[in-house]
């Protein structure tokens, strides 16, 4: 078998050229002959195409981050389909050759894409093995496939290629009309049973590691277009800033360097990157500057306490709180937890490039949402949604709305403004101090535990910004700061969340609140989605809490969750992560600054709990995570190893927001604007081991695991620094001047 | 624009460009070598990293005018899949990269420093990489793919 490379694939199949010329419309299937089907979800071809060399595309509407995705959906296709693995492509992203299944989302690029290609691929078995019936005059119940052929039991055989290689299937399927995450499709077909596959559950190798490790294919920040400009967006030096004037004398040093203004939105573009760098530099802009537009930092939390509130919930409510808590002979314990403002501060700073004619407009994108990119640009421009393309190309990382999703719209509004391709990419501080921020908040908490130790009562109330102040994508241009800064105003949506678990506590509220953003438009403290949407937020709070409790009551904080948690898959990560981790219930009141700390959540139908062990150094404060053990349950495992790294980057990541990572921001703007004032996790405290312990369940379908992890560490490792010093840290990050201070408090 | 010339990956070179001008760029856009990536303009993350004449520098803050006569070596100039460095073979090995941006200064850093001390211990090797930066938190799965190298080194 020939092995292509990336590229090449990419080029034979015409699904991305090297150029980046926009590859044509029909490409992905230029090998197959015959009309071509409307690109919709309710055509099979839409979701997948046997060429006549035999090889199969899968047309996939979500994106693989880095975690594997990619293989995983190849793994899924190939088991129905009954071909091998790597007969199989995953076309990702190309708003050209995919349909909008969301984008990379909510952890669901296995759950709900997965099962769509799953469907698909079955549907595409079913018909092909009825063309081979008819071509073998066998009845199908007689059939088998291997590898792509059909055999009888007589030994006669016909390959799928010969079936339908070179053809459409032209097969309706029916959409349950859903656009995003929640597209599906219903079939005919009957997929397999877990006892059938052979390549799901395999360790299969992922498709893009090599080609980043050698270099060898191209980032979004490398696509050039022949003729493009490279611009700069000027963002104000503070928030809620207009622009009263330009001076476009002041970059009249730089050749070919002009400036696009409309409103408050500023950029420069120019022929030369570093032409276009500079002249960012040297632009003078005068801004009318509102003065005070933010809180002290230092009272933020007290700004998020005294806020009032815009929209309450209570998703979970039962038994009757006011008794338990007035209940004669009851003991109250509460506490509050506090969370900062975060940045995604992915590697490299958004990058998008675009060219926009007249009537159409093309855009390569490293936003993990492309159709939604698609949708916001058409809207930006005026165009109607099939006159754009957007092609996602790998980006400088993504972990939820950053902002990838500002420079593609920025990037298309530019282009149009100066009538050719243009490149944009912002400078660090675009990255840092000017991407949509996952949102502070306070927690406060409530319990009522009665003479014999029992919790009747339970109170944890979330309190915050809204988690999408934006939205989760960059569907609208409302939601952007080119549209904010020429004139759309934010809509916003108020949205928080609560804790997921199952205590039984017979008496239980959680709630949420959501208070008024900072600044309305165009603000650096704006909130959207960051990876696990408030889920460390959240539980940094509520699984230190599940620890004073049982604390209070003198109980070992393992055995207090496994007496109170109700769900037996919940029970058993806890118990899987104590067992790896070798927890033994001891007396807490022995501190040799080194300690061990369990905390447990569940997301979408993902169980997960981690066991931190730390050290922590009283002279310097350091607080270093030695060991983080993890069980995760996520129902069907498909790529064991690519699970584990998953895991194993979502420990690193959390540990990282957990002790190191808080936006800082003075009286007038955001003053984290690069790794100095904004630091992340280094080599030096990162774990020495992680350890992880997959529970698989084939009989249940695979939810998520892109993100759980990352809701359990924050509090795995406060509660490994309380088990080290008996001292509560209830304020994210626990960094060193945090911990110092508190450690000579006690 | 004055004209600079330096070896690239064994091909002798030559930049018009101002003397100011961060190496990056020239190698990004005046020759096409998209390896080196703009992580934050200010030698703080690594992720455009490469050799001059052996040693890992932050080609965002070197001027191009100090490349000049120089030998500028960067992950391709590294190794090839046809004839890969040792940790690039164990970094897909050990399957290391998620977004894959920061690698290169990883790997380009990490290369220059097992020259130095190819028996480096765990810690030495976190002290080497200190000041560069991973937002996937792949930092286990890279002291990993380097200790593998290093067997293979050794």
């Amino acid at each position: 078998m020939t092995t292509l490379t990336r590229r090449e694939f990419l080029k034979t199949s015409g699904a991305l050229v090297v150029s980046f010329a926009a590859p044509p419309l029909t490409g992905a299937l230029a090998q197959v002959a015959g009309g071509k089907p409307a690109l919709v979800p309710t055509e099979l071809d839409s979701w997948i195409a046997v060429l006549p060399d035999g090889r199969v595309q899968a047309f996939f509407g979500k994106m693989d981050m880095g975690q594997g995705l990619e293989v995983v959906i190849a793994q899924i296709v190939a088991d129905e389909l009954d071909v091998a693995c790597d007969k199989v492509d995953v076309l990702m992203g190309d708003t050209g050759t995919s349909c909008n299944q969301g984008g990379a989302s909510g952890s669901t690029g296995v759950s709900n894409g997965g099962r769509l290609l799953r469907s698909a691929a079955a549907e595409a078995r079913r018909l092909l093995l009825e063309s081979g019936s008819k071509r073998l005059g066998v009845p199908a119940e007689q059939l088998r496939v291997e590898e792509g052929i059909i055999l009888s039991q007589d030994g006669r055989k016909v390959a799928y290629s010969e079936l339908v290689g070179g053809k459409y299937f032209h097969h309706p399927v029916e959409w349950n009309k859903q656009v995003g995450n929640a597209m599906d499709i219903k079939v005919r077909a009957k997929p397999k049973t877990p006892q059938e596959y052979r390549v799901v559950g395999k360790s299969f190798a992922r498709r893009d590691v090599a080609w980043k490790v050698y270099g060898t294919d191209r980032f979004v920040t490398d696509v050039r277009v022949k003729g493009m400009l490279h611009a700069r967006v000027i963002r104000p030096p503070r928030a809620a800033c207009k622009v009263r004037g330009v001076d476009e004398a002041s970059i009249r040093s730089i050749r070919g360097a002009r400036v696009v203004r409309e409103k408050d939105f500023v950029a420069v573009v120019a022929p030369r990157e570093w032409d276009a760098v500079r002249a960012a530099q040297m632009l003078k802009v005068d801004w009318h500057a509102l003065d005070g537009a933010f809180p002290a930092m230092d009272s933020l939390h007290e700004h998020i306490r005294s806020a009032k509130v815009v929209k309450r919930e209570e998703p979970v409510k039962k038994g009757d709180l006011a008794a338990a808590f007035s209940a004669p002979g009851v003991r109250i314990v509460e506490a509050q937890y506090e969370w900062p403002f975060q940045s995604h501060a992915s590697m490299g700073p958004g990058c998008a490039v675009a060219d926009a004619k007249a009537d159409r407009c093309t855009v390569w994108t490293g936003s993990q949402k492309p159709h939604f990119v698609r949708d916001g640009v058409a809207k930006l421009l005026g165009m109607a949604p099939e006159k754009v393309r957007a092609i996602w190309v790998a980006g400088p990382g993504s972990y939820g709305r950053n902002d990838a999703g500002d420079a593609a719209l920025d990037a298309a509004f530019l282009s149009k403004a100066a009538g050719k391709p243009v490149r944009v990419q912002g400078m660090r501080a675009d990255g840092t101090a000017w991407d949509p921020k996952g949102p502070a908040c306070v927690h406060r908490a409530r319990a009522a535990i009665d003479a014999s130790g029992k919790v009747i009562g339970y109170e944890f109330v979330a309190k915050g910004f809204s988690r999408q102040h934006i939205a989760t994508n960059e569907s609208d241009p409302a939601d952007s700061l080119v549209g904010q800064a020429t004139g759309i105003p934010a809509k916003g949506t108020q949205i928080f969340g609560v804790p997921a678990e199952s205590y039984g506590f017979e008496n239980k509220l959680l709630a949420w609140e959501t208070i008024a953003p900072l600044v309305e438009n165009c603000s650096p403290l704006r909130t959207a989605h960051m990876r696990d949407p408030v889920g460390p937020e959240i539980h940094f709070g509520a699984e230190q809490f599940i620890d004073e409790l049982a604390a209070a009551v003198g109980e070992d904080p393992v055995a207090f969750r496994l007496r109170y948690l109700t769900d037996p898959r919940h029970q058993a990560v806890v118990k899987a992560a104590a067992e790896k981790a070798g927890w033994q219930a001891r007396n807490s009141s022995e501190r040799t600054m080194k300690g061990r700390g369990i905390a447990f959540a569940e997301r979408n139908g993902t169980a997960v709990a981690a066991v931190a062990e730390v050290e922590v150094e009283r002279s310097t404060g350091r607080i270093w995570a030695r060991r983080v053990v993890v069980a995760h349950d996520c129902g069907l495992v498909i790529n064991p190893q690519g699970l584990r790294y998953t895991i194993e980057g979502n420990v690193v990541q959390g540990i990282s927001r957990a002790v190191y990572e808080q936006v800082r921001f003075d009286r007038d703007a955001v003053s984290s604007v690069d790794w100095a004032s904004y630091p992340i996790l280094e080599m030096q405290d990162a774990p020495a081991a992680i350890e992880v312990v997959l529970i698989n369940r084939p009989e249940v379908a695979p939810s998520g695991a892109g993100e759980p992890t990352m809701r359990v560490i924050p509090a795995a490792v406060a509660n490994a620094f309380f088990d080290a010093t008996g001292v509560r840290l209830r304020k994210a990050p626990l960094n060193a001047e945090r911990v110092k201070a508190a450690l000579s408090r006690a | 624009m004055p004209s600079f010339r330096f070896t690239v990956d064994g091909r002798r070179v030559s930049v018009n460009a101002e003397p100011e001008m961060p190496l990056l760029y020239a190698l990004r856009n005046d020759l096409g070598l998209d390896n080196p990536h703009f992580g934050c303009g200010l030698a703080q993350c690594g992720a455009c990293t490469v050799h001059l004449d052996g040693e890992p520098v932050r080609s965002c803050v070197l001027p191009v005018s100090a490349a000049s006569g120089r030998t500028v070596t960067t992950l391709k100039g590294l190794g090839t899949p046809d004839k890969p460095h040792p940790l690039q073979a164990a970094y897909v090995e050990e399957q290391v990269p998620q977004c894959g941006y920061c690698i290169n200064g990883w790997v380009m850093t990490a290369a220059a420093y097992l020259k130095k001390n190819p028996k480096a211990s765990d810690a030495q090797l976190r002290d080497a990489l200190a000041g560069l930066k991973c937002r996937c938190g792949t930092h286990v799965a890279i002291l990993r793919a380097i200790k593998r190298a290093q067997a293979r080194l050794a």
